[in-house]
């Protein structure tokens, strides 16, 4: 473990990365770091933090992804952490040795500014102009001697998918190491010195001390600035100071709102003289030839359907043969240890039924999230991402959403974890954290079992295949149609979110690397195992608990007896005859459940279910599947003591459901399973929160209590539902 | 004498029409000079950090297929943004 060099001796340098979003920075951090990076949050935020370690030729440093932005005015979380982690406030996390600056070589003067802002922090800076293959093609001449000269940093030519270019940003960052050297910073007109001055004075004491100038400079241009978030000072106090501020400001002959970018422009416009020259008229953009196709006002919405059509069904079909392996897996596992431990059945159906049905059931979802990030990861490489957010923003914007959520919503679709895990690409925390909310109401694939089932038994055989399909489809429409009128509802009383602005830059098409396709996927399945999976497997276990426990014997015997004296035979004959011991087995294990917890809980809980016209074995069903909907349909096996492996094709099943009739209270021997029953059976299933996986994400994504929140009002609302279904359909008779 | 009058007149509908021209309400095509802001919030000081300073010239790219956001070139950068956030950026002819 010992290292003899200096950088290693200490903690190693910090390194940060830092520039304009969508210009490669990511590209260049996998190239750099490969795979010795990590992903992990910033603590107390959902923001991503990226750490990777970057061998030098003398020992190693740690590079920092930090998050794309224009400046340092933060009005979001995401652009927050860039100042937070710049000037050393994020806990845990020393001050950058070094911050790398990587510019568009296209258009230096408007990414400078960052670059110009970065500068007052006072760290030592390298400036990469990336894409200068493309500023070479372009026909741009960019003198980077003078530039170097006028800047005073190092300036290093980079595209940042090549080798070569990585060999030498290392050697521009292991050298500035050793002599940092800083950006010169701006020079204030005194109006703004004298404002920043005011400001600080008036701060409450421990405040002033730990900001720097350039801190102040955001709470004094900036119209809403998260970096108050963090500080400890009155709201009221601040804004009063705040104002007093920009009257002197105002009182140099500059508007405090538009002086910061006038000001700055007019810098680096000097800085940047005669560094840049064109030879010739800059050529035609070949993006703006694709975005007259891609689009278009006639055809673009029909190729961003025809576009999603394929991921979704990728998502939904692509994944199957991988998500058929894992159950095969699954199967075979239990089969091979179950006459292992055939001795203990207790621990035997804790591992089987418990621990790897936990395991299988959360893997089960890793290909679908891999497909879809597949997509993600290529739908935004290309630039094609900003284009279906241009497209859909207005289908959004009205219920306080933007266009951004359209692929989290429609990859709900298939499945709400994938689908809420690709809620982070979108920028505004409380547009992202509204989208989290309705993803799970989408119908996922793990719904369709019960519609196929509920449908094929009671909605096909009466009214035809017609009203059949109609069903189908009302049924996947149901979340979305409830879902943005509660959007709107969230934001106008729980987020009090004010219009979120939606300006957003058309990154240039360009072709996108594969490694960086594969790191978004790996890091998506890793963090869903690691994250997602414990939780899923803690809800399995007690739900396994609940329906197997107390299991006394004594309910094996009376159910053998009772069996015995119905069926008139000795236990030697049934035991003989393969179907009557398998009928006997699926009583046993019918009787199990209905004195379980679980069982005792239904028979509870059923009062609550009653107005929805539900009954006890209906209750279980829908108890039990909590963790996991599709459970649903192995559990009404087991109750109607069909065993727990029927499908939704199965016809014992079905006909079952069918003959299911009241044994008890003043509709004993009516038929349980009526149409109204049967609606608010799937209506209940379409809005209810019964996947512990999603919830597990949204603890992740979101926090604890958002994740009870989603919990609470999606069942609340289901109930809802499968009440009112219930009474409407039996007025309407 | 009577034509300079005339002529002020149509000079002075111009510039109305200049003075209310926005982003917003500039032709599919067409390029214009920022002039300057209404408001200064935080989405018109996103714009003016990408570049969009008064001084400035924008051409208007497309409009999105249900008529809301547009799509907008300056700098070669190509933006897109809501027509009320448009609204806040007045032009003045190129």
């Amino acid at each position: 473990m010992a290292d003899s060099t200096a950088l290693s001796k200490d903690s190693p340098a910090q390194v940060a990365l830092v520039g304009n979003p969508n210009i490669g920075k990511t590209t260049l951090f996998n190239l750099l770091t490969g795979l010795r990076q990590r992903v992990g949050n910033y603590p107390g935020v959902t923001v991503s933090k990226k750490v990777g370690v970057l061998p030098l030729p003398k020992g190693t440093a740690e590079l920092i992804d930090l998050p794309g932005t224009y400046s340092l005015a933060a009005t979001s979380l995401d652009e927050r952490i860039v100042v937070d982690v710049l000037s050393g406030q994020v806990p845990g996390l020393p001050k950058p040795n070094l911050v790398v600056c990587m510019i568009d070589a296209t258009n230096v003067v408007r990414n400078l500014f960052l670059a110009s802002q970065i500068a007052e922090l006072e760290i030592p800076m390298i400036v990469l102009l990336n894409q200068w293959d493309l500023a070479q093609k372009q026909g741009l001449q960019i003198d980077i001697d003078l530039l170097e000269q006028r800047l005073g940093v190092p300036v290093i030519p980079c595209v940042a998918t090549k080798k070569a270019s990585a060999t030498a940003v290392v050697d521009a960052i292991d050298n500035t190491l050793v002599s940092p050297k800083q950006l010169k910073p701006i020079d204030w007109p005194e109006a703004v010195t004298e404002a920043t001055c005011t400001l600080r004075a008036d701060m409450p004491e421990g405040v002033s001390e730990s900001l720097s100038d350039a801190e102040i400079h955001r709470l004094l241009f900036d119209a809403n600035s998260a970096l108050a978030e963090r500080l400890d000072w009155d709201d009221d106090t601040r804004r009063a100071s705040v104002k007093k501020a920009r009257r002197v400001v105002q009182s140099g002959g500059f508007n405090p709102m538009a002086a910061e970018p006038l000001l700055q422009y007019e810098h680096l416009n000097t800085l940047t003289e005669s560094v840049v020259n064109r030879a010739g008229e800059l050529p035609k953009q070949h993006s703006e030839s694709i975005d007259r196709l891609l689009v278009h006002r006639g055809w673009g919405l029909a190729i961003f359907a025809a576009i999603m059509y394929v991921v979704f069904l990728s998502v939904y079909t692509g994944a199957g043969p991988m998500m058929d392996l894992i159950e095969w897996g699954k199967g075979s596992l239990q089969d091979w240890i179950a006459p292992m431990l055939s001795s203990t059945p207790m621990l035997q159906s804790l591992v089987v039924d418990a621990a790897i049905e936990g395991v299988g059931a959360f893997l089960v979802f890793l290909p679908q999230i891999l497909v879809l990030f597949f997509f993600i990861a290529l739908l935004e490489d290309t630039g094609y991402m900003a284009r279906a957010a241009f497209l859909m923003d207005k289908m959004f914007s009205w219920c306080g959403l933007n266009g951004r959520s359209f692929v989290p919503l429609l990859s709900s679709y298939a499945c709400a974890v994938p689908g809420i895990m690709a809620t982070r690409t979108i920028e505004d925390p409380k547009a992202r954290l509204a989208t989290i909310l309705i993803a799970p109401l989408m119908s996922c694939s793990a719904r369709l079992p019960v519609y196929v089932l509920l449908i094929g038994a009671f909605i096909e055989p009466e009214h035809g295949p017609f009203v059949a399909s109609l069903t189908l489809f009302a049924m996947h429409f149901l979340g979305l149609a409830v879902a943005l009128p509660l959007v709107w509802l969230f934001n106008k009383f729980l987020l009090k979110t004010r219009p979120q602005p939606f300006v957003l830059e058309m990154p240039r098409y360009h072709v996108p690397k594969f490694a960086d396709i594969a790191w978004r996927m790996w890091e998506s399945g890793v963090e869903f195992v690691k994250r997602a999976g414990t939780v899923i497997f803690a809800i399995t276990i007690i739900i396994w608990a609940l329906l197997y426990f107390p299991h006394s014997s004594a309910v094996e015997e009376v159910t053998t007896q009772q069996f015995i004296a119905v069926q008139g035979l000795t236990l030697e004959q049934i035991q003989a005859d393969e179907d009557q011991a398998a009928a006997l087995g699926q009583a046993i294990d019918s009787a199990y459940l209905e004195q379980s917890w679980m069982g005792r809980m239904g028979r509870t809980v059923q009062p609550i279910f009653a107005s929805a016209g539900f009954d006890w074995r209906i209750t279980v069903g829908v108890l039990a599947s909590f963790p996991a909907r599709e459970v649903i349909i192995s559990t009404l096996g087991v109750i109607y003591s069909l065993g727990g492996e029927v499908d939704e094709e199965s016809h014992s099943l079905k006909d079952a459901l069918k003959g299911a009739t009241w044994h008890e209270g003043p509709l004993t021997g009516q038929a349980v399973f009526t149409i109204p029953v049967v609606m608010g059976i799937m209506v209940f299933f379409a809005l209810c929160s019964q996947c512990g996986a999603t919830l597990a994400i949204i603890k992740k994504e979101a926090g604890t209590s958002w994740a009870v929140f989603s919990f609470a009002y999606m069942t609340a609302l289901a109930w809802l539902g499968a009440v009112l279904c219930f009474q409407i359909g039996n007025l309407l008779g | 004498m009577r034509e300079v009058p005339l002529h002020l007149n149509e000079t002075e509908s111009q510039l109305q029409n200049l003075m209310d021209a926005t982003l917003s309400t500039l032709p599919i095509g067409q390029a214009a000079r920022v002039k300057a802001y209404d408001q200064c919030n935080a989405t018109d000081q996103r714009l003016m950090v990408m570049g969009l300073i008064p001084g400035v010239e924008v051409r208007k790219i497309r409009v999105a297929p249900l008529g809301d956001p547009i799509a907008v070139e300056f700098d070669g950068r190509c933006v897109s943004l809501r027509r009320t956030e448009a609204n806040s950026v007045r032009l003045e002819s190129a």
